[in-house]
This record gives C-alpha cells, structure tokens and sequence, in this order.
C-alpha cells in the first residue's frame, strides 16, 4: 500500500480505510529534525526503528514492555515510551532522541549534570532517564525531592544512581553547573 | 607520589554514555545482520516428543529454525569453574538442545533466526513443540528431605563443609544462646540491559563476538571450547555492557548460540535475551534457607557459631552461593561448624548475585547479633567491637588489613548513632514508627589466580595509550586505570588513553568478586613501571640527555619530565628525548602474578552499614529514611567512580530488603514474576540519599597498589541493618527476605 506522505495540505487526516501492511510499508519519520524513509512492516516499533533501522541507538531496550524507562524519548514533545509505539503511528509528528539533545558539539546542561553528578553507572538507563529529566522540568514536576522521586521513578536504573540522579536534576532546575 | 590516584575524576566515558554514542553489545552497526530468537520450553521437567517448525521455516523472512534435531552437537563441555579462574566460564555444565530433555522452565529449545527481529519473533510463535511432562520438582520444601552435603561448592571452589574448635562443647558451655532459622527468596540480577551476543564469521572461519559480559576473554575461550575452534580465531568484543551484577560473571549458552546460528545462516547474527528470558538464561541467586546458631559469654563475646544452609540447585551443577564464609571469620571465636546442603530441583544452575553468598549470610549472622546484643543488653555497636578479630580466626594470620573499628566508629559517628534508646517502638512520627539499626559488612577479597597483563606505549609526543583487556559495565575501570597510569608514568591524565574491551588486548581475567580493579590496577601499573624505566634508561645512557650518566634510582618524573630528584633543574621531557633519538615509541608490559592465596594473611573487606526507617503503623510499610555505609577497600583509585559504585550496592542492600523477590509457581515450575513490572527492584522513590565513606588502611599484601575492590561490599550488611532498624521501629524481628508487610503487620495486631 501507498504512504501518504505526499498528502497535501488539504488531507487533515488520515484516510482510515487504507489498509497498510502487513508486509513491508514506506514510512517517514522525523527524527532530531532530520527526514527518513523506511521500508517497514506496521508492527515495526519506534524503538526498533530507531535502534534496527537507522542506527539510532541512544535509545534502549531494557524490557520491551513498558516497564522500565529505558526506551523513553519524545513524539511532539511529549516523553513516551517507545517499545509501546509504533514507528508508523509517528508519521508526521517530531521525534526525539537522546542523540538530538545536543547543541551540535554542546551537550544539554542535563547531559552536563549528568556527567558531573555521576548520575549513572553502567550508562544503559541514562538516555531514558535524560530524556526524562529534560521533560519532567520542563512539565514542572521538578518542585522538590519527593517531587522528583516520584516522577522520576519510570525509569529503572539498576545501577541505582538515583540520590546522583536526583542532585543533577536540582543542580539543572536551580541553573547550577556541576561542581 | 599518587597525584592522580585517590582523586575524582568524572567517568572519561560519560560523554558517550549521555549523548547516545556509547555502543553496546547489541548496537554495533553490521550489515547484513539477521536476527536470532530463543524460544525457552514453557515446561519444567520433560521430554521433547515432536518438533513441527514446518509453519515457521515458510513464514516470511526465516532463515532457520534450530532445535535438538538440527544443531550441531557441542565439540566438548568446560567444567563450570568462576571465571575469576581466567579459564573458559561457562555458566553451567550442560548446553542446551542437545538431546530431548527438559531440565527447567525457559531452558533454550529453539532458536529461529529471521532476516528481522519481528519476524523471527513471529516465526517463535509458529514452531510447535510437543511435551511429555512430569510434574516439576522447584522449592527448598520439596526437597529438603532428600538434601545431600556436596563434596565441594562454588565451581569446586570451596569445601561443603568446614569446622575449627569443638562446636558441641562451645555450644554447650556457652552463656547466652540465639538460635534462628532464616529464609531467603530467589532473586534476579536484573541489569537494565538484557544479555545480548552479535555473531559474524568472516570468509576464512574465524569469529567475532560483541557480547555483553564482565570479561571478554571468558567468552572466548568459553565459545571455542563449545565449538571446537581455536581461541586465536575467536575475537570477543565488548566495549560497554549495560550492567551484570553477575548475571554476565558466567558466559552462558546463548553466546555459543549465537555463533552456531550466524555458522548455519551464513549470515551475521544477533541474539538478545528479552526480560523473561533473562529470568532463566543466566542464573539467579539461589532460593535459601540458613540455620544459625550463636553461643556467647554473657559479656557478648562470641564462643562457638553454628552455620547451616540448605539450598537448591539444578540437575547438574554443585553451586550455593558462598554464604557462610563471611560470618565463619568476621568475628573472633574459637569454635565453629558451617555446612553447605543441596537439593536439586527443576531449575537452572544459581550463579554469582552480587555479594554472593555474603548478601545472604551475613543477614543472618548480623541480625543474630542484634538479637544477642538486646538479650545481653550490649549496645549493638559495642558488640561488634568487643568481637573483632586482629587475625583472621580460621588461620590465626593476621589481616593483611582491616579497619574494621574504624569503619564501626566512623559510621556511628556519621549516622549519630551514640545515644540510641535500644528499647523498640520508642519513636514516632505521626503514623510512622521510627527505628535504627546497623550492621557489620564483610567480603573476602578474591585474587585471579593467573598472571594479569597490560600494555603501556608513549609517543614521541608524550601521548600515551594503555591497553587491557577488561570490560566497562558501569565500574569506571578505564577511568581508574587511566589515573594509575598517569601516576605510574609521571604524566597528566589528559595525556594518557586507556583501551580495553576486546581480546585483542593483553589478558586480563574477568572482573568478577570485587577483583576487577586489583588485578587490572596491578598490571596497568607494572605496565606503565616498565615503560618508565626503560625510558630513564634510555636517558642515563644517551650522551646528548642531561640525565647522561645518572643513576636511574635518584631520576624521578613529573609531568612527563624526567629529572633528578636532588637537581630537579638537570632534566628532559619524555618526547624531547624520544624526538632527539628519532624513536616514534617505546611499549613495555606489565606481568602481574596474583600471590598464592596462602600468603601468611587473612584478606578481607570490611565495613559498616546504618540504616534509619519508617514504618507505617497502620500500613507496615517501610521507607527507608537515611543510609550510612563506611567501607575500608584498601586504595580507592578513583573516589568519585568507587563511592558510587558503594552507594549502588547499598541500594541493592536495600532492594534485597524490602522488594526483591522471584517466586516459583510451583505447579508449573515456572517463575511467576519475570518481568520488571512484577520482580521489584527500587525505583528512585524507594531510594533514600545514601552517605558513603572510605576510610584508609594500610595495605601492602594483596596487590601493588592496596586495591580490595568496592563492587560488593557495599551490598553487604544492608538487609541486616535495615531489619534491625525494623525491629527498632516495631518490635517485628524479619528472619525472611524480602520483609513482607503482612508479617508486619501479624506481629503489629
Ligand atoms: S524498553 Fe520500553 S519501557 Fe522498558
Ligand atoms: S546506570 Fe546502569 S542502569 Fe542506570
């Protein structure tokens, strides 16, 4: 079946009785404000798209089912998990990953934190927890300690860097850089 | 002089690990890549009658499907000794699909490999496997009549049984007696990272591995033991590994596997573990129970332990987790008995939990001291002091170092532990009981048993390159050993490289009981020790050098200068030297031969644990309000990286405790819990702001630079300290782990 990336302005919505799939579809994504094609079956998640298909892999599996934080990024701003998404499902809304948190060579202040708060270990739940980091101060759930530990705890890190996590977090929030 | 070591020096991986860019096993990019999907028998004890996989080899994509029917057989089976032993590891002594039997729920039965993963998913659920069952045997009560005393445990490391003095008589004659009987759940390791191997062979036959593990040469030796190729064809890499906490100390099957299939396909291949499978592919810290017996004076001093620990394992593997080597020696007492007894059930091989052994054992050995400290009506801290030991009571030996009391006196200090009202149930806050208590940690310092290597190079311009080959899964190794070999060589951080990460590098064991950073530190240091004096010899005999001439004892280097030490202004720069002389670089080894293990020294870690919670009166809810840890792990090379690494163990202390906990459904004899939405591990809300401490001991014996390791200590003595801090606040004495809030709550009304 045909994409309708060529939709014009004029198609607000998507017609529902075109059937895509089940074998291999086009599908655009906009991921870090770069355009992709891929050539994937509809039950293809973001996640694998991402990480099987154009090598972004920033983002990681930890469990595939919701559960651990580890695959978050953000559709339209919004942080998602996205072993639960479906790549198709983010034709023509803006993906973004850890690796397009950076201003080119300068890293977001929360990857600076990061890194100088020891907020990890292992480093295999840091751009699930970044990207949260990044979202839940922009949301404002950042206010105090216990709000933080609340929002913050969808993402696992086995490693339990979390009081470091926590410090990197308020050091972001009260415009600290590191120490 | 040690400007760098000791220092706190931000991970020199951090920048790929925040911005995405860190590769990990799962994720190095290799075209023409096929994916592998293990399917695990949804039994526990039975016989494979029929394989159908007609349906999956015509579904769209599939490559193969491999069974007992079709995989080659394994050219031979290494016995399962630690991988500390620098031999092949393999997790277990049985390798899967082989012949027809099933030994334990998940264990692998096929493997499908697709040209996509989510093809070769849908393919797994296509292959139809037929079953004789009988029914599963998987709890310690199911086979604890029919438990026997193994000859030896811990891959034939350690005897079953050990005794010093006479038991029955210290017993009988002591004073005051505290006897409990403890249990102890299953647990997972969990990293956030499932286990995950990429396969590729090359057109000549020779082998690369990307897999996730805590040493890559036990993969590599592991793999061509399995598939009967040479170790000089095997390549493993492994540049970053997304945690193991154990799970990864043990090179289980699914790495050979990987291999077999990307042989079968001719095509590269990758097989990652998903999370249920992680629940049965690489081990799990051994559902227990331990039987302790104390006999004191009536001042506390301790005269006689008994130790007893029944636990289960598989069909085909001698392995407990060592619990009761730690309390046999923490404390100073002349009589004891510790005795290891196995049942065998429907599950795979238990394997290295982080603490092994001493996570469990000293919970009990500690909480017993809490009782006998209450009893005897001793302040807990007190007790410990009055039992420590200068020598290590088994041998007599004395320590090659402790600080023991130190560790008890600096964490008093720091948690504010003088004062405390013994009495339980004194303090409340609103609903919440407040309670305190503290613990002893103890690990014993393991050693590689073969020689550790390193390799050190500078450049004509002062850069220098460092090269071992161990694997980064969150210890910040290469950071450490970045500042060792900055000191070593007399250079700035900034001007050396470390490089680990694959079997190309000199050999280094895997970094497992805490070892990691003693073996690799001892062999990057004689490394960089080497270099240097081969480049002050080359300086005190080169006419055109100022040192012409010197003695190379009295030329000392700093900043990648060479002077001497009396004459600091008589001197040149490692690269002025090495331009002059038209050298590009100068390589040295280092060969560090771990001492036998007899040395004349007991080798221990030590430390203490305090733990504050609360504890809902209504609700028995605990939170754990505050944790102080003070540890003395001989030199910390990088405190930034090792306090971390020590408050990570403290909140896996923390976990054992209160939330971590995999259950048998024993009907099916499978796990009832393996997800990460039902086994619990804390989450950022369970963890409290955790305080953390080193204090310095002299240490000379266990390797060149005093390094016993913070991997596991900081694990040890938590759940004690926190039970203890439960008895506090209610009166509830936890012999169980995970503490459940029902049985707080029956003791409450
Ligand atoms: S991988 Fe998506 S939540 Fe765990
Ligand atoms: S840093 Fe290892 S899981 Fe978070």
């Amino acid at each position: 079946m045909r994409s309708n990336t060529q939709a014009s302005a004029r198609v607000e919505t998507p017609d529902t009785a075109v059937v895509r799939g089940p074998g291999d579809v086009e599908v655009w994504l906009s991921v870090n404000g770069a355009a992709h094609r891929l050539a994937i079956e509809p039950r293809v998640s973001l996640l694998d798209a991402l990480r099987d298909r154009l090598e972004l892999t920033g983002t990681k599996k930890g469990c595939n089912q919701g559960a651990c934080g580890a695959c978050t990024v953000w559709v339209d701003g919004e942080r998602v998990l996205s072993c639960l998404t479906l790549a198709i499902a983010c034709e023509r809304r803006e993906v973004r990953t850890i690796e397009g948190l950076a201003d080119g060579q300068t890293l977001h202040p929360m990857q600076a934190a990061f890194i100088a708060r020891d907020a990890f270990q292992c480093g295999y739940c840091t751009p699930g927890q970044i990207m949260s980091a990044v979202a839940l101060l922009k949301e404002g759930h950042a206010k105090d300690d216990s709000d933080i530990r609340e929002w913050m705890s969808g993402n696992l890190c086995r490693c339990a860097a979390y009081p470091h996590i926590r410090s990197a977090i308020r050091d972001v929030r009260d415009g600290k850089t590191g120490d | 002089m040690s400007p760098a070591i000791g220092g706190t020096l931000a991970r020199l991986d951090g920048r790929a690990k925040v911005s995405g860019s860190a590769r990990y096993s799962g994720e190095v990019p290799i075209p023409h890549l096929a994916h592998a999907v293990l399917i695990g028998a949804p039994v526990a004890n039975a016989r494979i009658t029929a394989v159908d996989a007609t349906e999956a080899e015509q579904s769209a994509g599939v490559l193969a499907v491999l069974t007992h029917l079709n995989l080659p057989k394994v050219a031979m089976q290494p016995s399962l000794l630690p991988s500390l032993a620098g031999l092949a590891a393999p997790g277990h002594t049985f390798f899967p699909m082989q012949d027809d039997t099933v030994h334990y729920a998940g264990q692998h039965v096929a493997v499908v490999v697709a040209d996509t993963l989510e093809r070769a998913e849908h393919a797994a659920t296509l292959v139809r496997i037929d079953y004789d069952t009988t029914p599963p045997v998987t709890l310690l009560e199911e086979i604890k009549d029919q438990a026997y005393e193994p000859q030896k445990i811990f891959g034939g490391l350690l005897p079953g049984r050990q005794v010093r003095g006479d038991i029955e008589a210290g017993l009988r004659d002591a004073e005051v007696r505290v006897e409990a009987m403890y249990e102890f759940a299953a647990n997972h390791h969990n990293p956030i990272e499932p286990s995950t191997t990429t396969a590729a062979w090359d057109e000549v036959g020779r082998l690369t591995l990307y897999d996730g593990i805590q040493g890559p040469t036990s993969t590599q030796l592991t793999a061509a033991a399995f598939l009967g190729v040479p170790p000089a064809q095997i390549r493993v890499v492994s540049n970053y590994v997304g945690g193991s906490f154990g799970s990864k100390a043990m090179v289980w099957p699914h790495a050979t596997l990987a291999a077999m299939a990307a042989r079968h396909v001719g095509r590269p291949v990758r097989l990652a573990l998903n999370r249920e499978q992680m629940f049965t592919s690489c081990g799990h810290r051994e559902q227990q129970r331990q039987h302790l017996t104390l006999g004191a004076r009536a001042d506390g001093k301790l005269v006689a332990v008994r130790h007893h620990k029944l636990s289960l394992t598989s069909h085909f593997d001698d392995w407990a987790e060592p619990s009761l080597q730690s309390p046999a020696i923490i404390y100073d007492y002349p009589n004891y008995e510790g005795i290891y007894r196995l049942g065998r059930g429907n599950i795979n091989t238990p394997t290295f939990t982080r603490a092994p052994g001493e996570a469990t054992g000293m919970f009990a050995m500690e909480s017993a001291m809490d009782e006998l400290a209450e009893r005897i009506g001793v302040d807990p801290v007190e007790l410990r002091l009055r039992n420590c030991s200068d020598t290590d009571p088994a041998t007599g030996d004395p320590w090659s170092s402790s600080g023991l009391r130190e560790c008890l006196e600096r964490g008093a200090e720091l948690f504010g532990w003088a004062g405390r009202d013994p009495r339980p149930r004194q303090r409340r806050e609103g609903n919440w009981l407040i309670g305190t208590g503290m613990a002893t940690a103890a690990y014993p310092h393991a050693q590689p048993v073969n020689p550790q290597r390193a390799r050190a190079r500078i450049y004509s311009d002062g850069s220098v390159i460092v090269e071992a080959g161990v694997s980064e899964f969150g210890t910040g190794i290469s950071t450490a050993m970045t500042l060792v070999a900055a000191d070593g060589l007399g250079v700035t951080v900034d001007q050396v490289r470390f490089a680990g990460g694959n079997t190309d590098m000199p050999n280094i064991t895997a970094a497992v009981g805490s070892a990691g950073a003693g073996a690799a530190s001892a062999a990057v240091h004689l490394s960089v020790t080497a270099l240097r004096e081969q480049l002050i010899g080359m300086a005190v005999a080169d006419e055109q050098s100022p040192l012409h001439g010197a003695d190379p004892a009295a030329v000392v280097v700093e900043g990648g200068r060479m002077a001497l030490r009396d004459r600091p202004d008589a001197g040149e720069t490692y690269s002025a030297m090495l331009q002059r002389k038209l050298v590009p670089d100068v390589e040295a080894i280092g060969n560090w031969i771990p001492p036998a293990q007899d040395v004349g020294h007991g080798m221990h870690t030590f430390g203490a644990q305090f733990a504050e919670v609360g504890v809902d009166a209504e609700l028995g809810l605990i939170r754990v309000r505050r944790m102080v840890g003070v540890f003395a792990p001989g030199r910390v090379l990088n405190r930034r990286t090792a306090h971390s690494q020590l408050m990570g163990g403290m909140l896996w202390g923390l976990g054992q405790t209160l939330l971590e906990a995999t259950r048998m459904d024993a009907r099916s004899g499978r796990w009832a819990n393996a997800s990460l939405a039902d086994y619990l591990v804390p989450v950022n809300a369970d963890s409290p702001d955790v305080v953390v401490d080193t204090v310095e001991v002299h240490e000379n014996v266990v390797n060149p630079l005093g390094v016993k390791g913070v991997g596991e200590i900081g694990v040890v003595g938590v759940a004690a300290a926190i039970g203890n801090a439960v008895y506090h606040a209610t009166g509830y004495r936890a012999r169980s782990l995970p503490i459940a809030l029902d049985d707080i709550l029956s003791q409450a009304s």
